[in-house]
């Protein structure tokens, strides 16, 4: 059986406050290959907090947190950071889309702290840009395309080097509904090509799209039975 | 990371904001401008007032002999020192106040309608002389050993004198009258270099002069090899009058290296420290703008971190673009710097003189500076948490 792409066990994030703040307490989840998470909850459940020990940018106080079949918790910061550039693909609320460089520059962006090699990037981004179907914006600067379109091309900067996991960050705060909707049919199109999408949301549209819906509540998880429109 | 990747970054992180990186810029093209010129105009200006010391001046020594009870300089003491090792010429000369205005005419006729009487200088002098005034016989010789060991009557006239005597060829042994006696001209002395009063002046072999009151020597001109002026000046007068060499007083040219320093030290000390007052207040200004950038793409570096930035890789990213801008401001100072003194030069005919240092150096300062003032906004990029910094 292959190692699941998030393993977490008792994760536990404490934040050194008087008193202290425990955000995240005990928490297990697992994720396997092609799975399609949403993690949805109320501001200060501790969304956030999760986010950012899945991407790798905080380290947790207790237990254990395998991705991709490495151990991280035990990383130092500069293997940590490798693991994130090279494993995780970063899709922001805000894009994060440098605004004086073309998309397509954008997009290569994502290769230039790995070790690959600089032939062929050009032609890598431009394969990526093809999956978002934004072919027709290669050369735009994001200041002029919609929300969508800057979306799209922040996934197809996060697809750049095949990541083993697609961390999405409330991917449709600023999109309207036409253009949450495309960004959602990307995320099927992706998940059926196998892609790994774990999107943390407090959006019932874009939960409702997911496979798999966990909850998060005061910092603890819980599995939610998936409910169709028909059904609930 | 890929050198060339790193490069792109940090060129595309200065052109996102062309303006800014152009004032930034600013501070170092003006303190590296300054640091240029200064150097740059004061080894011009120095090589031009050494230029003044040329080799005329560089190289006459004269030995002035004062009165004295008993002569301390005798006709025949001028040998010695053109034995000296640099001497390439010296000769003895008399002066008196007696002979200074003489009454010279070219014939002994009384000519109411003209005036032959000229008023001229007589100086009796070793037969050195046109050596060591540097000058050529213009007609005829100059006297030698032998019209003075036989006391002969016979002159040399300079140029000029020669001129307003009205004589010009000496074919014929034309004559002068100094006073009532006659003598013979056998040449005249021209083009001379050093004495230039010498030209309207009737030199006489020494022991002629002595009617005239020129028997002891007043002046021994000594012309040295380039170089050699300061120690024939040391070594003249003892070698002229030993035991009395303290009584003798010597002109010699001051030394260039010396003249050169002062006027070097004189101008520098004060620019440079304008200039390298600008290059601080451009490293401050560098420093400045660089952390406002940190500030203002923290969002950026977030994002970077996220891409798998290391924390060196950041802090590698901002340190090359103040780096760049310190080059820049290098490159556009120092040429600026030399076209100002290029113009400088221009506008007061000098030669420009530019280390060729200096047009290297220059933009590798800027470029030092960049680096210094990059220091610390980079730390500030580099210590940045990716957590906080995507927030």
């Amino acid at each position: 059986m292959p190692e699941p792409v998030i393993l977490l066990d008792d994760l536990t994030k404490e934040f050194p406050t008087d008193p202290p703040v425990r955000a995240l307490s005990a928490i297990n989840l697992r994720v396997e290959r092609s799975d399609y998470v949403a993690i949805v909850g109320p501001s200060g459940s501790g969304k956030s907090t999760l986010l950012n020990m899945l991407g790798l940018l905080d380290r947790p106080t207790s237990g254990s947190y395998r991705l991709d079949g490495i151990e991280t918790t035990m990383l130092k910061d500069s293997a940590r950071t490798t693991v994130r550039g090279s494993r995780i693909g970063f899709v922001f609320q805000s894009f994060h889309l440098l605004p004086h460089r073309s998309v397509l520059e954008n997009v290569m962006l994502a290769e230039v702290y790995g070790g690959g090699s600089r032939k062929g990037r050009r032609e890598r981004a431009l394969r990526a840009l093809e999956r978002v179907r934004l072919s027709h914006r290669v050369e735009f600067l994001p200041g002029r395309m919609s929300g969508g379109e800057r979306q799209r091309a922040a996934i197809a900067r996060a697809l750049m080097g095949e990541p083993a996991l697609l961390l999405c960050d409330e991917p449709t705060g600023n999109l309207d509904s036409k253009n949450t909707d495309a960004v959602l049919d990307l995320f099927d199109d992706l998940r059926a090509q196998g892609m790994t999408i774990v999107v943390i949301t407090h959006e019932n549209e874009v939960s409702e799209r997911a496979a798999r819906r966990v909850r998060i509540t005061d910092g603890t998880l819980a599995e939610e039975e998936m409910c169709t429109r028909a059904t609930c | 990371m890929h050198p060339r990747d790193l490069l792109n970054e940090a060129m595309a992180g200065l052109l996102a904001r062309p303006v800014r990186s152009v004032l930034t810029t600013l501070g170092t093209v003006l303190g590296i401008t300054t640091l240029v010129v200064t150097l740059g105009v004061a080894a011009t200006a120095g090589n031009q007032i050494v230029g003044r010391f040329d080799e005329l001046t560089a190289t006459s020594v004269t030995v002035e002999v004062p009165e004295n009870p008993f002569p301390l300089v005798d006709w025949a003491d001028v040998d010695r020192v053109t034995r000296l090792r640099g001497v390439v010429s010296a000769a003895a000369l008399a002066e008196s106040n007696q002979s200074a205005n003489l009454t010279v005419r070219s014939n002994d006729m009384v000519d109411p309608t003209r005036v032959t009487d000229q008023t001229l200088t007589v100086v009796a002098s070793s037969p050195g002389l046109p050596a060591a005034v540097k000058g050529r016989m213009v007609e005829g010789r100059y006297f030698d050993a032998g019209h003075i060991a036989r006391g002969d009557k016979v002159v040399v006239l300079g140029r000029h004198a020669a001129k307003m005597l009205g004589i010009t060829r000496l074919e014929r042994a034309p004559a002068v009258f100094i006073g009532t006696q006659a003598y013979t001209v056998i040449g005249v002395l021209g083009d001379l270099k050093r004495e230039k009063s010498l030209a309207s002046a009737v030199m006489l072999p020494p022991a002629v002069g002595k009617r005239y009151g020129l028997s002891t020597v007043t002046r021994v001109l000594v012309n040295t090899g380039l170089g050699a002026a300061e120690l024939i000046a040391k070594q003249a007068p003892a070698a002229l009058s030993p035991g009395n060499e303290a009584l003798l007083q010597v002109i010699s040219p001051a030394s260039p290296t010396r003249a050169r320093d002062a006027v070097e030290d004189d101008v520098n000390a004060l620019f440079l420290i304008l200039g390298l007052v600008s290059l601080v207040v451009g490293a401050v200004g560098i420093a400045n703008v660089t952390l406002v950038t940190v500030m203002e793409r923290i969002a950026e570096i977030g994002l970077r971190r996220a891409l798998g930035a290391a924390r060196r890789h950041v802090a590698a990213q901002f340190l090359l673009e103040s780096t760049l801008t310190g080059l820049t401001g290098g490159v556009v100072g120092a040429s600026v710097g030399i076209v100002v003194v290029v113009a400088v030069c221009a506008a007061k005919q000098w030669t420009p003189v530019l280390d060729v240092r200096l047009a290297v150096m220059a933009p590798a300062a800027g470029a030092v500076v960049g680096l210094l003032a990059g220091l610390y906004p980079a730390l500030r990029a580099a210590r940045m948490e990716p957590v906080n910094a995507l927030r």
